[in-house]
């Protein structure tokens, strides 16, 4: 019982966290470019303004997806939290990506058209990435559950430094960052005008922007994981993280969705998580 | 609820994501709306975003001469933003037509077809005066729902008595 209100209380704080953490990305993004770059607590402006505005939409799928997505990143972040099982996380959150695309889907706008085309080609790219990772965390503790994770005395990273990097891809991938932020993109960019989103307006954006919030959230708690052993270590690995992807961010130019699937994720990403399975299993 | 309210209230004013809608300019005008997003007057720091989506945007920049195949576009971008929403016309040309005034091709400004709430002049101006611009806005944003005084001027001057184009053309 106890564990199911920590939980909750978790999901409930959870977009705060994401928000800050969206604010820093931006401040951090604007300084890179040698700009000053929006208050902290821009992010939050944002999704109030958001709230505020009339609501429009083409058609009721578009409502409907937006919700089931929030809901599916919500319900990923309670399964998370409970410490539950990885592969459940998994699941539920492919249901909330591929809401996405239903929602992208169902209007006849071509630019959300081509987004949803793309967001399936993204999750083509970092859902065998993942499974992988999670499959190393199964070899290491010998259960999908992430409470086994916490059973472990020694830190994972030093049996799965590799699956770490790999993980950095699927996350690079599944945040839309640059170099693979072509099915939407984030702050001023712009692709396919926003791609995936581009149909969404009012609080209906407002709630897919929180739902990515807490998916930000979920990736960083998964990067904690490999450090469970000190909290100043979990610190350390979750802002490393979020640095190195803003960085890249920053510093790549976009990809062809040949070049994500077929070089960066096929060859780097599973690459990386096969020998390091591979290592697991001989060791 | 108070609280909630208040927060869209003070949000509407610290993230105005525009679009900019460039309705047949000489591009020098465009060309100072984008100097606003370069690192030199970075908007950014007031929340303002190029969305490049009338669907996302606060509001709408508009640019060059509005003629009667485009103040169709213009009118469909303009009610494709939801409310609340403002719009700022930027350069002689979008104000009044400029040089073209009363060409037979054109419409004597973009306030002919949409309502436009703060005018921009200049051939072009500066990105400092449409900083300013995009500010009133807000200041028009803000009146609207009564949290200050409406700033001056709605109308070119001049323009009281000239006939609206659209209705016409
Ligand atoms: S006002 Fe001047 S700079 Fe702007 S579009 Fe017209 S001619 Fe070009």
């Amino acid at each position: 019982m106890l564990s199911i209100l920590g939980a909750l209380g978790g999901v409930i704080l959870a977009p705060l966290a994401g928000g800050l953490l969206s604010g820093v990305d931006r401040r951090l993004t604007a300084r890179l470019q040698s700009r000053m770059g929006p208050p902290l607590l821009q992010p939050f402006f944002d999704i109030f303004k958001l709230f505020g505005k009339a609501p429009q939409a083409t058609n009721a799928w578009l409502v409907f997806s937006a919700y089931i997505y929030l809901l599916a990143s919500a319900f990923a972040l309670f399964i998370f939290f409970m410490g539950g099982d990885l592969l459940l996380l998994f699941f539920v959150l492919t249901i909330g990506a591929v809401f996405q695309v239903v929602g992208a889907i169902c209007v006849p706008s071509p630019f959300s058209q081509i987004g949803a085309q793309r967001e399936l080609m993204l999750m083509v790219a970092y859902e065998p990435i993942l499974i992988l990772v999670f499959v190393g965390f199964a070899m290491c503790t010998g259960s999908f559950s992430i409470a086994d994770v916490f059973k472990l005395n020694t830190p994972l990273l030093l049996k799965m430094p590799l699956l770490f990097l790999a993980l950095g891809y699927a996350l690079t991938i599944k945040l839309r960052k640059s170099p693979f932020d072509f099915s939407a993109s984030h702050h001023g960019h712009q692709e396919l005008v926003r791609g995936v989103q581009t149909e969404y307006s009012g609080p209906f954006l407002a709630l897919i922007e929180i739902g990515h919030w807490l998916d930000l959230v979920l990736i960083l708690g998964l990067c904690a994981l490999f450090w469970h052993t000190s909290v100043i270590g979990m610190v350390l690995l979750v802002a490393a993280s979020l640095f190195t992807e803003i960085l890249i961010d920053n510093i790549t130019a976009r990809l062809t969705w040949q070049w994500m699937v077929q070089k960066q994720s096929l060859l780097v990403g599973m690459g990386l998580a096969l020998v390091n399975l591979l290592w697991l299993y001989v060791a | 609820m108070g609280f909630v309210e208040n927060m869209i209230k003070k949000s509407r004013l610290k993230s105005p994501w525009i679009v900019h809608f460039d309705c047949g300019s000489c591009n020098g005008c465009d060309i100072e709306v984008l100097a606003c997003l370069t690192p030199m007057y970075d908007v950014e720091r007031f929340g303002v975003v190029n969305t490049g989506n009338p669907k996302h945007a606060d509001v709408l920049l508009v640019t060059g001469t509005v003629n009667h195949r485009n103040r169709h576009v213009l009118k469909q971008i303009y009610e494709q933003m939801p409310e609340p929403k403002a719009v700022v016309s930027i350069g002689a040309c979008n104000l009044s037509g400029g040089v073209f005034k009363d060409s037979y091709n054109i419409l004597n400004g973009a306030h002919t077809v949409i309502p436009v709430d703060v005018f921009v002049p200049g051939c072009p101006p500066k990105p400092e005066a449409i900083i300013d611009g995009v500010v009133t806005a807000l200041n028009a944003l803000a009146a609207k729902m009564g949290l200050g005084p409406a700033p001056g001027a709605a109308l070119m001057p001049g323009d009281e008595d000239a006939p609206k184009a659209a209705a016409v053309g």
